[in-house]
């Protein structure tokens, strides 16, 4: 079905000037929003990472232990509340989660807007703390180490504190907006996994979030008036800490990666050009994977003093978020059996995230037995694990997806070749980066070490300059950003033959999305 | 590059040793079992990892796209299938599961005749305190051979202990006492890590493991500080007090100062103005730090040490930065 529309009006151009931005309710320049703001929090915890791995090129020539530790904080904070926990769903999520189930917008335009100007603040409130009074926790804020430091660390839970909120907003506008505005025929089970997936994650973000909320307020009440309840000195427990944090913190993590799964969805029917394999078990498996993660959270704990009883427990839990995570992977496996696969640049970071996300997927299960646990626990084995999930799961799926959706969102193709080498650069400067800290931490480097042993120096130099792959693999992707924005050819309504809502109406979208309200009547992937 | 290539070999040297796991020498049974575990565990993920990407290469290459208007067959399920990958993870995660948390037991479950050592953790150095009275900082010395349980808690932050080569670890915790055991079985010299991040020196509190034979460890217990010179008895305390955490006796920068070829030294450039070094400059530096901070260093980075150090041990520490 092409589009009708004959005009060169769309989203972008039908309202001139800043105002019109900053004031928009319009969930596609919302999401276009995020996306500038968070692509500027990217680059900057990306200068942070460069910086750490420059370091420990070569420990002690740059920076002493307290600068050290400053930008491992930063690099961690910002990626994680900044980047990766608000990139998938803010941006393309806000744009396309609409345009997935035929609504003219979100169910809160407002409260939308509101959202981003929430995590605006927090942002600007968190990145204060950089030109205040450095903070060096670590993004875990652990106790009673942040009770002690002399540095900003209430500015800084407080940030954490107000994008939180705006999460929490974001999750409720999608939980709504799914439930109440799907066009006529657009069943649960007719929606594209993507919506599935940013649905669980909405889901989180409103039931785990509001704990993070709290336990971070308890600890600027105690630094502000000395409330005993994490600090042992006034009657606390500094353990009790590390529940709260983590009972947010893990189903932080799926927040973090189901969205990149729903791409994954996504990116690989449109190039098999087949149909999903399994689409109620992927949907369900999302929902599945959103319910357990809230059980799991003393998995980070196994040596922090809990019972032996409770650590053999968390270990029984986490084995199970192990069942549904195998099935996605299977189901995606066999949606490539006997499909029409092609090759270009979005397809290849799917393929890449079912790469890393594999390694990430059974380091994942190394790390939840118990008794190999306590040999890895906090050493760089753990490092490499989550950047396996995060990086090179959810960043290679948010990569993917801007490609994938750049001619919907912007009316313009990009250069292919471009934009294949970025992923050439990305992915085996990641391997090169990470694969190093898996043999570190088996031969017991421990995370957060400013310094270390000399036997640890190749890996170490090996890494950092994989490191420097990555960082040109993504100055490459920003190239093809800006390159396709500006010179790239006019893209048609569908460039990738893809059977999803957001590919019947014109590239860009007009304003109201969709000129006459779709009518569904066959599920998201129906390649025959 | 020279250093690259001495440490490359390095490497390789550690993955012969290991079996190609990379996890370092075993010093306790229980480590021969966790590298078990670990092995087993690195085989079936390699397996998976051959089936899900081996067979993702295999599709994506048989089935690549060869005509613009290709058709695909529409597959949208398979029982049978979906069972068999929901069922053999679940069987082998639960294999895996029981395995370690047998393992865990082990670890966890403390012999009744162990030698028990006290240990405080503090920023940033390891006090250990045997029953004979003797204590050390940062040198933990056990018998070969004998269940030995640590008793643990921390002055200030949390730290966590944690030996590679005995595979265990545990955190410290202010406010409470938290327990290790292990049972050494090879003489040799052993890393101890800080692996709960504790601020700046974090990653200089390392501590020096020796495991003697019993009859050399009742000789350690007994040995005696009188018959130490006093430049020795200096190099005891700043071992005790921590202070080689942040300042190196080499000449290296760390957080604070090195003291080598430090003493003695005319128009030593401070913050503010200049300071020969001598006895008193010392002294006041120890209590006092930020008095006169040493230019480049920030100030307040060292705690006073007022009422913390002895007389005694004051001029034994002034005499050995003498020496260096």
């Amino acid at each position: 079905m092409a589009s009708t529309h004959a005009t060169d009006t769309n989203y972008i151009n039908e309202f001139p000037g800043i105002w019109s931005w900053l004031t928009s309710l319009d969930h596609k320049r919302i999401g276009l929003m995020y996306m500038i703001s968070i692509l500027f929090f990217f680059f900057v915890g990306g200068i942070m990472a460069m910086l750490i791995r420059l370091e420990l090129f070569n420990p002690g020539a740059m920076f002493d232990g307290n600068t050290y530790n400053q930008v491992l904080t930063y690099h961690g904070a910002i990626m994680v509340f900044m980047v990766i926990v608000p990139g998938i769903p803010a941006i393309l999520g806000n744009f396309f989660l609409p345009l997935h189930i035929g609504a003219k917008d979100v169910a809160f335009p407002r409260l939308n807007l509101l959202s981003w100007y929430v995590f605006m603040a927090g942002a600007a409130l968190a990145v204060s703390t950089m030109f205040l009074n450095k903070i060096d926790t670590g993004w875990t804020f652990y106790t009673p180490y942040s009770l002690k430091t002399g540095t900003s660390v209430i500015v800084m839970v407080l940030a954490a504190f107000i994008m939180g909120m705006s999460s929490i907003l974001t999750g409720l506008n999608f939980i709504v907006t799914v439930h109440k505005l799907r066009a006529p025929g657009m069943t649960m089970g007719r929606m594209p996994l993507f919506v599935w997936a940013i649905y669980s994650t909405a889901i989180l973000q409103v039931l785990a979030t509001p704990v993070l909320a709290i336990t971070l307020l308890l600890i600027a009440a105690e630094r502000l008036f000395g409330v005993g309840i994490f600090d042992p000195a006034l009657g606390g427990d500094p353990v009790l800490f590390q529940h709260f944090f983590w009972f947010y913190s893990h189903p932080a993590v799926y927040i973090m990666i189901l969205p990149a799964m729903g791409i994954v969805s996504e990116i690989i029917t449109t190039f098999a050009r087949k149909t999903i394999f399994g689409y109620t078990a992927i949907a369900m498996s999302s929902l599945g994977i959103a319910a357990v993660s809230f059980i799991v959270w003393g998995h980070h704990m196994f040596v922090s003093g809990q019972s032996e009883a409770a650590g053999v427990l968390f270990s029984f839990i986490t084995m199970l978020v192990g069942v549904p995570t195998a099935i996605k992977m299977f189901n995606w496996l066999a949606t490539l059996y006997r499909g029409s696969i092609s090759f270009q640049s979005p397809m290849l970071f799917a393929l890449g995230f079912l790469f890393l996300f594999a390694i990430g997927g059974v380091t994942g299960i190394m790390l939840a037995v118990i008794g190999l646990d306590v040999h890895f626990h906090d050493t760089y084995f753990v490092v490499a694990h989550f950047h396996y999930v995060m990086v090179g799961g959810t960043l290679m799926a948010l990569v993917g997806g801007f490609y994938y959706w750049f001619p919907k969102m912007f009316g313009k193709m990009y250069s292919e070749s471009a934009a294949i080498l970025s992923w050439i650069l990305i992915f085996i400067g990641f391997n090169v980066t990470f694969f190093p800290q898996f043999v570190l931490g088996s031969m017991g480097m421990p995370r957060r070490y400013a310094d270390y042993l000399p036997e640890f120096t190749s890996l170490n130099q090996i890494s950092s300059i994989g490191a420097w792959m990555i960082g040109l693999g993504f100055l490459v992707a920003l190239y093809v950003i800006i390159q396709g924005l500006l010179k790239g050819e006019k893209a048609p309504d569908n460039p990738w033959g893809s059977k999803t809502l957001e590919w019947t109406i014109q590239s860009p979208p007009v304003h109201h999305n969709f000129d006459t309200e779709p009518i569904v009547t066959a599920g998201p992937y129906e390649y025959r | 590059m020279t250093g690259f290539s001495i440490w490359w070999a390095a490497l390789v040297n550690t993955a012969m040793a290991s079996g190609g796991s990379f996890m370092p020498p075993q010093g306790t049974a229980i480590a021969a079992d966790v590298d078990n575990l670990y092995r087993f565990l690195l085989i079936a993920s390699a397996i998976s990892c051959f089936i899900l990407l081996g067979g993702m290469v295999f599709f994506v290459l048989k089935y690549r796209r060869k005509t613009a208007n290709d058709k695909t067959p529409y597959i949208s399920h398979n029982s049978f299938l979906e069972f068999l990958w929901s069922f053999i993870p679940f069987v082998i995660f639960m294999i895996v599961f029981v395995w370690g948390w047998r393992v865990y037991h082990d670890m966890r479950a403390m012999p009744e005749n162990a030698f028990e050592v006290h240990v405080v953790a503090k920023q940033w150095a390891w006090d250990f305190q045997y029953k004979s009275g003797k204590t050390t900082t940062n040198e933990f010395v056990v018998p070969v051979g004998m269940p030995v349980k640590l008793i643990m808690t921390s002055k200030d932050v949390l730290h966590s202990f944690f030996i590679p080569s005995m595979r265990i670890k545990q955190d410290v915790v202010p406010g409470r006492y938290t327990t290790l055991w292990f049972n050494a079985e090879k003489l040799g010299d052993y890393h101890v890590f800080c692996t709960e991040y504790c601020g700046a020196a974090h990653s200089q509190m390392l501590a020096r493991m020796k495991v003697v034979s019993q009859e050399d460890f009742e000789v350690w217990l007994q040995e005696n500080e009188a018959e130490m010179t006093l430049a020795e008895r200096g190099k005891k305390a700043v071992n005790t007090l921590g202070c080689v955490a942040c300042h190196s006796v080499d000449g290296s920068m760390k957080v604070g100062p090195s003291w080598k070829g430090l003493w003695g030294a005319k128009a030593h450039a401070l913050e503010e103005g200049t300071v020969d070094v001598d006895e008193n400059y010392i002294r006041e530096s120890i209590l006092q730090p930020a008095a006169k901070v040493v230019k480049g260093y920030p100030k307040g980075a060292m705690p006073p040490y007022q009422g913390q150090v002895s007389e005694e041990q004051l001029q034994a520490i002034i005499e050995y930065m003498k020496s260096l």
